[in-house]
């Protein structure tokens, strides 16, 4: 196809990317390198008949004259990048210097905002993964052998966790393990314990997370599963047959290698697809005690009295730093693909 | 020797189906649960007493009279302007589902059909796009949109939704028309077609299950997307996701849950049946990256 062509079939869909994909990155790290302008405070004297007093306000109309003149705020550097809520190297500094042992610094350490956050992020990414790999297989391989009549119906229940969108599949299942749902009864029965919540405690709303991202997950892991199954080769199934191999032997020696491109693929997309998590804490309510960087971009654009653009940018750098090093091997694996395609 | 390998012992058939049916549980009940509680009040669903009471209704009925009740669905539909929702998110899918498929073939088809080495770097860079996380993007968008006075309404959401949703149109519609033969064009070309005559009467006429698996896709973002349609609208204009956060949090609507609890099956229900419909297209599309042939 001529350059020409090709440019006028394109130029479309790579118009809406460079503009809303492309161009958002580099205003998100435009905004990083600003930070709001502080309120303009002016000190008012107020008098009443018994006598006066001082106090300091916000200057609104010089606030906004301000903010007005120059509505990004003032050119800060990389200074948000390194401020308390991001990276923190001042206060990591301190905690070394401070701190008598590893333990204890690496728990001051995890105290701050953005290395809490990673720290859930990273261990929901790499928890749910392996699980999600384990039970879509073994749900793959049962399906596979269901009589023909009910594997249409049977695929579709396995589906449905992973169609609908995170935020209602997450309060689907937060209204059932509420502590007066029905799961959440149970389990207070269960242990006997009246005040026992999922969502008391931090390690139990952790678990929580990580079984909804299971719940979420497995399904793609099941269809990907699924239909790399049908491709198994039948002619060495037949010969190990033959050779008096037992089905355990053949799943492992024969099904297992032939899948195993197809779980590395499902494993990275897994990986880089929770590294996003954020929809579940909303729906969970789990703020409080699990916070992610996703979350933490939100919990900036939400902001009460002003959107804090420069922390949203400067966290949206790093966790599309975090999601480059998950991409790598994708990136590897495409680059691979396209070479022996060729 | 076919049925040989496929015969499996009697015990191995009852372990795998008490499987399926405890896997069905986990992955069906809690929507089925959530369809039974959509029709009690709130005192039953989530009842601190003794949790039979949502089985067997027993607020309802003194409540309401009855031991089923549509008083969640009719609330949230009329006072709770759920309907207006539903019609925001109906005219947000339609557009991006058009729009992208439009921009996507047109696309994809010359992707397919370069021999030049750009393509290659084309479609890595839609990978990287499509690795963004939305929230991300949603950051970098507020301050300019802002700017121009474009926040709040439709038409942004829309476009912006196209815009996210292309990479993975791309590489979908990339790999069905991969799967088309050349010779079908090429000869539709030394005919005296133009491109354009060939892409559109030749290709497309075959293309229609990739189309539509990549309609479905672009169908499931649109509908189900929660990050920049809570960003991007304002109230008044808050599709269906948003709309159900709102019920749940704010002041204004009170934190009510049962309004909740109906909207999510009102939202739930069209989905399903679409994918029950279209499930074929759906394995389809999931796969194509996956597993080559």
């Amino acid at each position: 196809m001529p350059h020409k062509t090709f440019f006028w079939f394109f130029f479309p869909s790579g118009l809406a990317m460079i503009l809303f994909i492309g161009l958002p990155i580099f205003s998100s790290f435009f905004q990083s390198l600003h930070i709001e302008p502080e309120q303009i405070l002016i000190e008012v004297e107020s008098c009443d008949p018994f006598g006066c007093e001082t106090e300091v306000q916000v200057d609104q109309e010089a606030s906004a004259k301000a903010k007005a003149e120059n509505p990004l705020g003032r050119f800060n550097g990389f200074g948000t990048y390194k401020d308390r809520n991001h990276l923190a190297f001042v206060e990591i500094d301190e905690a070394w210097k401070n701190t008598e042992n590893t333990s204890e610094f690496i728990k001051q350490v995890l105290n701050l905002p953005f290395y809490k956050s990673l720290l859930f992020t990273l261990t929901f990414c790499f928890t749910v993964t392996p699980f999600v790999i384990v039970l879509g297989f073994m749900v793959a391989l049962s399906v596979n052998v269901l009589a023909k009549s009910v594997k249409g119906m049977v695929i579709f229940g396995t589906i449905l966790p992973m169609i609908v969108t995170p935020l209602i599949g997450s309060l689907v299942l937060f209204w059932m393990i509420d502590s007066q749902g029905i799961l959440g009864a149970t389990i207070q029965i269960i242990f006997d314990d009246p005040n026992l919540s999922l969502k008391s405690s931090r390690s139990l709303t952790w678990i929580t997370l990580i079984i909804y991202g299971i719940w979420h997950n497995t399904p793609f892991a099941f269809v990907v599963f699924y239909a790399g199954l049908q491709t198994v080769p039948q002619d060495p199934m037949e010969a190990a047959l033959i050779d008096g191999a037992t089905r355990s032997q053949r799943v492992r020696h024969i099904v297992l290698p032939h899948l195993y491109p197809v779980a590395t693929f499902i494993a990275l997309i897994c990986l880089m697809d929770n590294f996003r998590v954020f929809e579940p804490i909303i729906g969970f309510s789990a703020e409080g005690v699990a916070q992610s960087l996703s979350w933490m971009i939100y919990k900036d654009l939400r902001n009460e009295t002003q959107m804090l653009f420069g922390s949203a940018g400067a966290t949206s750098m790093l966790t599309i730093l975090g999601v480059g090093i998950l991409l790598t091997p994708v990136l590897i694996r495409t680059w691979k693909e396209f070479r022996t395609d060729r | 020797m076919d049925s040989k390998i496929n015969k499996y012992s009697n015990q191995l058939i009852l372990i795998n189906s008490i499987f399926i049916i405890f896997w069905l549980t986990i992955s069906v009940f809690p929507f089925l649960w959530t369809l039974w509680g959509s029709l009690k009040v709130k005192a039953d669903f989530f009842s601190r007493a003794d949790w039979f009471y949502a089985i067997s209704g027993f607020n309802t009925l003194i409540e309401t009279g009855a031991k089923f009740t549509l008083n969640g669905y009719i609330e949230s539909w009329t006072e709770g302007e759920f309907g207006k929702a539903a019609l925001n998110t109906i005219i947000v899918t339609f557009s991006v589902v058009s729009i992208s498929l439009f921009l996507g073939t047109l696309g994809a088809y010359a992707l397919s059909r370069s021999t030049y080495k750009y393509t290659f770097w084309i479609l890595i860079a839609a990978l990287i796009f499509r690795a963004m996380p939305h929230i991300t993007l949603v950051s970098g968008y507020l301050f300019p949109f802002f700017q121009f006075k474009v926040w709040g309404i439709l038409p942004t959401t829309i476009i912006v939704l196209v815009a996210i949703n292309q990479p993975f149109t791309l590489w979908l519609l990339y790999s069905f028309f991969k799967t088309v033969p050349k010779e079908l064009d090429e000869s539709a070309l030394i005919d005296g077609c133009s491109y354009f005559q060939a892409f559109r009467f030749i290709i497309m006429p075959v293309m229609w299950p990739g189309v539509v698996t990549a309609g479905l896709f672009s169908l499931m973002l649109a509908y189900n997307d929660f990050t920049v349609t809570a960003l991007l609208l304002n109230q008044e204009n808050y599709t269906m996701v948003p709309k159900i956060n709102a019920y749940l949090g704010t002041v204004e609507y009170g934190g009510n849950y049962m309004w909740a609890v109906a909207s999510v099956v009102s939202a739930t229900a069209p989905l399903f049946m679409i994918v029950m419909f279209f499930q074929r297209q759906l394995i389809s599309g999931l796969t194509a990256g996956a597993v080559k042939g």
